[in-house]
């Protein structure tokens, strides 16, 4: 019973960490210029898909891993230099297409380059499960939970401590304000897609070892991570995290206990009762609407 | 209304009249009817997303309903395929208001995520119901019989989709300058200022999101004894997108920009098929390249460069 239970638990906070980071990556995006990236699941992808090929080549881990990092940053500042600075203030289904194809892109140019096989990559530090009151945890696990918390704390410093991150946060609460003020917003533009893209390739890169990957994984994740991001209140960093851990973690139980054929359609049916009930999501803050 | 609103409407009826006599073959045949069947569905949703100004992500959810309803119950329960179609509509537009209603006291983001969601749970419903929709192989549809008539072959089919489109145009038209087009084009502009004058913003968004999903359950009835056979594909995600794309491209709340969307991308899977393995690749370069050049859509951009009302 709690063996089980615990079991199903490990693993939807293991997944969860992923979409968390795909949250944070949406949040960080969507603050600084009120768009849903629909392309950052494709930076999930990115991340594992470049792991994969880079540790297959023959670089240390270190170097691979790095790389598939770097890489999709580099992407999404593309993506942003190319795509979403030009069309600046376009109306939002505008620039919802803008983001779809950009995603259509990356995930056509990887099925070219890489073809349409399930890759997986070694866990870093081993396949021997650790056994608690009867259930298993997988080391590779224990890397997702460490290295998310790691980031969940860079940002909160990030965000409170430093110049850079306030002049992004400030941009997200009111941009002409912010540009008034001396900020400028199309670096806090450019550094949030970075920021996102690599923060997504992360999460891919980590939870590769446990689920695999291929060149279409970046969908499913990428709208699980926006529904996160909507449950933690769309724009709130912390929420964004809480949400994707949640989201994880009722994932993994509905898929244990109620119907694993329905697994995916779970974070969908959460979305919909909290729109139904709590509209501004579970940590969103009241706001008004300015006529 | 002013006076050559139906010119535009003329000029689509002459062509649909003389193309099945110029269309080379059944496959261009075969084409032209998506094509129509596609205009038909985008004017719909155009109505909603171009007009009134609210995103659905979830529009095949509501093709599937429709498509899969035609399917199911003349196949597993003997209905008449029109009683089968009448329900998939009228099981759409309840669904539709029961989701509609809370959601569109929410705004932008929320939305999308809303009809996102529940596309996604009805595909995956239709995926994984094996029994009754066929699993992810899909299932056959049995023929439409019209007063002991069976609509079979292509022609028929060419002269059923023309008419429906032809009414759909004029509908569409009609409905824009009616009071209840002039209050979705108010509460597109502010949604404040409308109420203050009086429109009950809420009840006039969950009227157009109703409708547009009942034309698309009723256009993917039509689709799938059509085609004599429903997959789940009909219903994800990317056909959503796919919808909305038509809609972006051709020009939001432009009639007949819905049309030139949705003949060229149904017409764009077929010429890049040469692209060999690069298909989605430049779909996707292309989608970008509409929307940065030429963020209004293209019938828009096109009429204020020809210096030419819409």
């Amino acid at each position: 019973m709690l063996a089980q239970f615990l079991q199903f638990l490990f693993s939807g906070v293991t997944v969860g960490a992923t979409y968390a980071l795909a949250a944070l990556g949406f949040t960080l995006i969507y603050n600084a210029s009120n768009v849903i990236n629909f392309a950052q699941g494709e930076f999930i992808m990115l991340g594992g898909m470049l792991a994969v090929y880079f540790t297959q080549a023959g670089l240390p881990l270190p170097v691979a891993l790095l790389l598939a990092i770097l890489i999709p940053a580099i992407v999404g500042i593309i993506v942003e230099k190319l795509a979403i600075e030009p069309v600046k203030g376009a109306e939002t289904v505008t620039l919802i297409i803008i983001t779809i194809g950009a995603s259509l892109v990356i995930r056509g140019l990887i099925q070219v380059w890489l073809g349409k096989n399930t890759f997986s990559l070694p866990a870093f530090s081993g396949d021997e499960p650790i056994q608690i009151l009867g259930a298993t945890l997988l080391p590779q696990s224990l890397w997702v939970l460490g290295v998310t918390a790691l980031v969940v704390i860079a940002l909160w410093y990030f965000f409170n401590r430093t110049l850079q991150g306030k002049a992004m946060l400030a941009t997200s609460y009111n941009r002409v304000a912010a540009e008034l003020v001396g900020i400028n917003t199309s670096w806090v533009l450019f550094m949030s897609f970075a920021m996102s893209a690599a923060l997504g390739a992360l999460g891919g890169i980590l939870v590769t070892p446990i689920t695999l990957t291929s060149y279409d994984v970046g969908i499913m994740l990428g709208l699980k991570g926006f529904v996160a991001a909507v449950v933690g209140g769309l724009g709130n960093g912390l929420g964004a995290v809480l949400g994707g851990l949640l989201v994880g973690i009722l994932e993994a139980m509905g898929a244990g206990y109620i119907s694993s054929s329905y697994k995916d359609a779970i974070p969908f049916v959460l979305i919909l009762l909290i729109l139904f009930f709590m509209p501004r999501g579970l940590f969103g803050g009241k706001s008004t609407d300015r006529v | 209304m002013k006076k050559n609103a139906y010119f535009g409407l003329y000029i689509v009826m002459a062509i649909l009249a003389v193309l099945p006599f110029i269309v080379p073959n059944s496959f261009y045949l075969d084409l032209v009817i998506r094509m129509a069947i596609n205009a038909v569905i985008v004017l719909g949703l155009n109505l909603l997303i171009g007009f009134a100004g609210q995103i659905s992500l979830g529009h095949a959810g509501f093709l599937g309903i429709g498509a899969y309803a035609s399917a199911v119950l003349p196949t597993h329960f003997g209905w008449h395929p029109l009683l089968a179609m009448a329900a998939g509509a009228v099981v759409t537009g309840l669904l539709a208001g029961l989701v509609a209603r809370p959601i569109f006291k929410l705004k932008g983001h929320y939305l999308a995520m809303a009809t996102l969601g529940l596309g996604i749970i009805l595909n995956i419903a239709i995926r994984n119901e094996a029994q009754w929709t066929g699993g992810p192989d899909g299932m056959p549809v049995p023929t439409m019989g019209l007063f002991g008539f069976e609509l079979a072959s292509d022609k028929q089919w060419y002269w059923v989709v023309a008419l429906l489109l032809s009414v759909s145009v004029w509908a569409s038209l009609n409905l824009i300058d009616s009071p209840f087009g002039r209050a979705l084009r108010a509460l597109h502009g502010s949604e404040v200022a409308s109420q203050v004058v009086g429109v009950d913003v809420v009840r006039y968004k969950v009227a157009i999101f109703v409708m547009s999903a009942v034309f698309a359950s009723l256009m993917g009835s039509v689709t799938a004894h059509y085609v004599g056979f429903v997959t789940p594909n009909l219903a994800d995600f990317f056909h959503s997108i796919e919808l909305v794309t038509m809609v972006v491209i051709g020009g939001m709340a432009s009639v007949y920009g819905s049309l030139v969307g949705a003949v060229l991308l149904t017409a764009l899977p077929q010429a890049l098929a040469t692209f060999e393995g690069w298909e989605t690749v430049a779909f996707g370069s292309i989608l970008m390249l509409c929307m940065i050049f030429m963020p209004k859509g293209l019938v828009p951009t096109l009429a204020a460069k020809f210096g030419k009302g819409d």
